[in-house]
């Protein structure tokens, strides 16, 4: 078997930037002082005219770049998911949303998969927080071809939207010609006993846990829920109608994610039983990224046995 | 500035507190105080200083106005509409449903609000952003926001401060407008926010300490702001909140409450004396 890729999502941001540089002089890239580890920096080193650090100060970049977003150009901001989404929650509300201005946030560390900092920087409520949002697209790339698809796909629409990368390096999963379209959901295989819908880092999980599952004689149908806002409603009801149950997974708490866009939607369109995968309402911890995601239940195994219990509800 | 051009200026800040109190009495609700302190500022920029144009609102080299200190909406919306961006009679939907002039103020809403604005602290991080994007276009327009003495009390203001002064931001203008009121009583009674021009002065900025009610000293200030060159400019302008309407000056209460209608009527007729005199 051939090596596996593997590669951070926040790296194949770092990455597209820069290729969107080259392509669209109109494009300007923001820091908060973050720029080695959200890898603007290679941005940055291409265009050094083009890049502003504001320094340690996530609200008055969201302002600066929303000034930036009148004047006629595309704003990339950039921080940890912890102070874009946390922190910097009012001025992305106010000051880019409430306008609909040009403002793409690039999230990174999302998560738990953090790992040693520790639970401080482990954002796992950005998801709900920008849900919250009016307006607010909110993609959730699994691998780094689906990131840097996200970056291309962010840069065309109109109005704001939050993109949230990964610290740690996860396997590619996409082709090189893999085709992606904002608010579609891709379904990665087709089955007729569970639906898994997983986002982010979980979409791998969910293709180990979906071959467990066949193996034992489950069919599962496999969704990557990478937008998960505005979400895929004829999707999940497809889905929900298909197999009758459905495992969410996700990277972040079970309140206020993913988890809870698809029983927004199953519930009021095709009541099945839902079981969601995610952080129990809990913080994090320090401890090695990979080894973190097994502690808290982020994992192929679990997904397998949250199946079953999806299954065992039907 | 000549006699005849100070008295037109005087006249159409008379109209703006008219048009201030006329929102707020029909909204009844809104920040009347906080708004007639800044009067004079606002004429002197819409109907001197800024390059604008109420026809093409949003031509690109125009002159950016942020009301960072967002709720006091009704003055610029006064102001906006006697430089004609819309009908003066529309000032009377202030606050109603439907009505483009929100709360406070939407770009989404209404042609000519530069940036949406009124959560505190925020409007000026937005101006340093048009100021910077104004330099990296090589574009002339210049930036003014006007900050209140109470807003300053919010950290993102300082962050903005530094910023500005370190991308040497010289095309951007913050006014203070010093009314030495906020909600809760005094400024210093609240968090003081004294000395405020040192503490602008120590975050890199060109600083200027003015009379808010006096042309003169707007108009000299502003032109050596523009004479500035590699550094910000912030204008203390130290001002009376409720000017011109005898029992709103230097009252707490009228921070956020609308007059009823006699109040209306008092205030109304306060201002057209005014009027009278400069007209007479």
């Amino acid at each position: 078997m051939a090596d596996v890729i593997k590669t951070a999502t926040r790296d194949a941001y770092g990455k597209a930037l820069v290729e969107l540089g080259e392509k669209n002089p109109n494009v300007l890239v923001l820091d908060a002082d973050l720029a080695a580890a959200t890898k603007t920096g290679a941005f940055k080193k291409a265009f050094p005219e083009r890049f502003f650090d504001t320094g340690i100060a996530e609200g008055n970049m969201m302002g600066v770049a929303a000034g930036l977003a009148t004047t006629g150009y595309t704003v990339f901001a950039s921080s940890f998911a912890m102070f874009s989404a946390g922190r910097a929650f009012e001025q992305v509300r106010n000051t880019i949303a409430y306008p609909h201005l040009n403002v793409k946030i690039g999230a990174t560390h999302a998560g738990i998969s953090v790992g040693e900092d520790g639970a401080s920087h482990q954002c796992c409520e950005d998801i709900a927080l920008m849900r919250s949002i009016p307006g607010m697209v909110i993609l959730n790339p699994a691998d780094d071809i689906e990131a840097r698809a996200a970056v291309l796909a962010a840069v065309e629409h109109d109005g704001p939207v939050y993109m949230r990368f990964g610290r740690l390096a996860v396997p590619r999963i996409f082709d090189e010609d893999y085709k992606f379209e904002i608010g579609k959901a891709v379904t990665l295989k087709e089955g007729t006993d569970v639906t898994i819908i997983a986002t982010g880092l979980m979409v791998n999980e969910a293709i180990e846990a979906a071959k467990v599952l066949e193996a034992e004689g489950i069919s599962v149908e496999l969704i990557n829920m990478h937008t998960i806002k505005p979400l895929d409603k004829e999707a999940v009801i497809k889905a929900a109608k298909k197999t009758g149950c459905i495992v969410t997974a996700e990277e972040h708490n079970v309140i206020g994610g993913l988890g809870d866009a698809v029983c927004d939607v199953v519930c009021e369109e095709c009541p099945v039983p839902v079981v969601k995968l995610g952080v129990e309402d809990t913080f994090g911890k320090s401890g090695p990224a990979v080894e973190l995601l097994h502690i808290f239940g982020l994992d192929a195994d679990n997904i397998v046995k949250k199946a079953k219990i999806a299954l065992s509800k039907k | 500035m000549d006699l005849n051009s100070k008295k037109e200026l005087a006249k159409i800040a008379c109209n703006v507190r008219m048009g201030i109190i006329e929102g707020t009495f029909n909204a009844k609700s809104g920040h009347p105080g906080g708004s007639l302190s800044i009067a004079e500022i606002l004429t002197y920029l819409y109907f001197k200083e800024m390059n604008i144009d109420p026809d093409a609102p949003v031509k690109a080299d125009r002159d950016r106005f942020v009301l960072s200190k967002g709720h006091a909406a009704p003055a610029l919306y006064a102001v906006m509409a006697h430089r004609g961006y819309f009908p003066v009679e529309e000032l009377k939907t202030l606050r109603k449903v439907d009505s483009r002039l929100q709360g406070h103020p939407s770009m989404n809403y209404l042609p000519g609000i530069d940036i949406s604005s009124g959560s505190l602290g925020q409007g000026i991080s937005a101006a340093c952003g048009m100021a910077l994007g104004g330099k990296l276009k090589g574009d002339a327009f210049r930036v003014y926001t006007i900050l209140g003495d109470g807003e300053i009390g919010e950290g993102q203001v300082w962050e903005a401060a530094m910023y500005a002064a370190a991308k040497k931001l010289d095309n951007l203008v913050a006014f203070v407008d010093n009314n030495n009121l906020q909600i809760d009583g005094t400024v210093e009674e609240v968090n003081s926010p004294y000395p405020i021009p040192e503490k602008f002065a120590s975050f890199g900025w060109n600083v200027i300490e003015i009379d808010a009610h006096s042309f003169d000293e707007i108009e000299a200030a502003l032109e050596k702001a523009k004479a500035t060159k590699g550094m910000p400019t912030a204008i203390i302008a130290k001002s009376v909140k409720g000017k011109g309407v005898s029992f709103m000056e230097n009252q707490v209460n009228w921070h956020g409450s609308a007059p009823n209608a006699e109040q209306y009527e008092t205030a109304i007729a306060e201002l057209k004396a005014v009027l009278a005199g400069l007209e007479g």
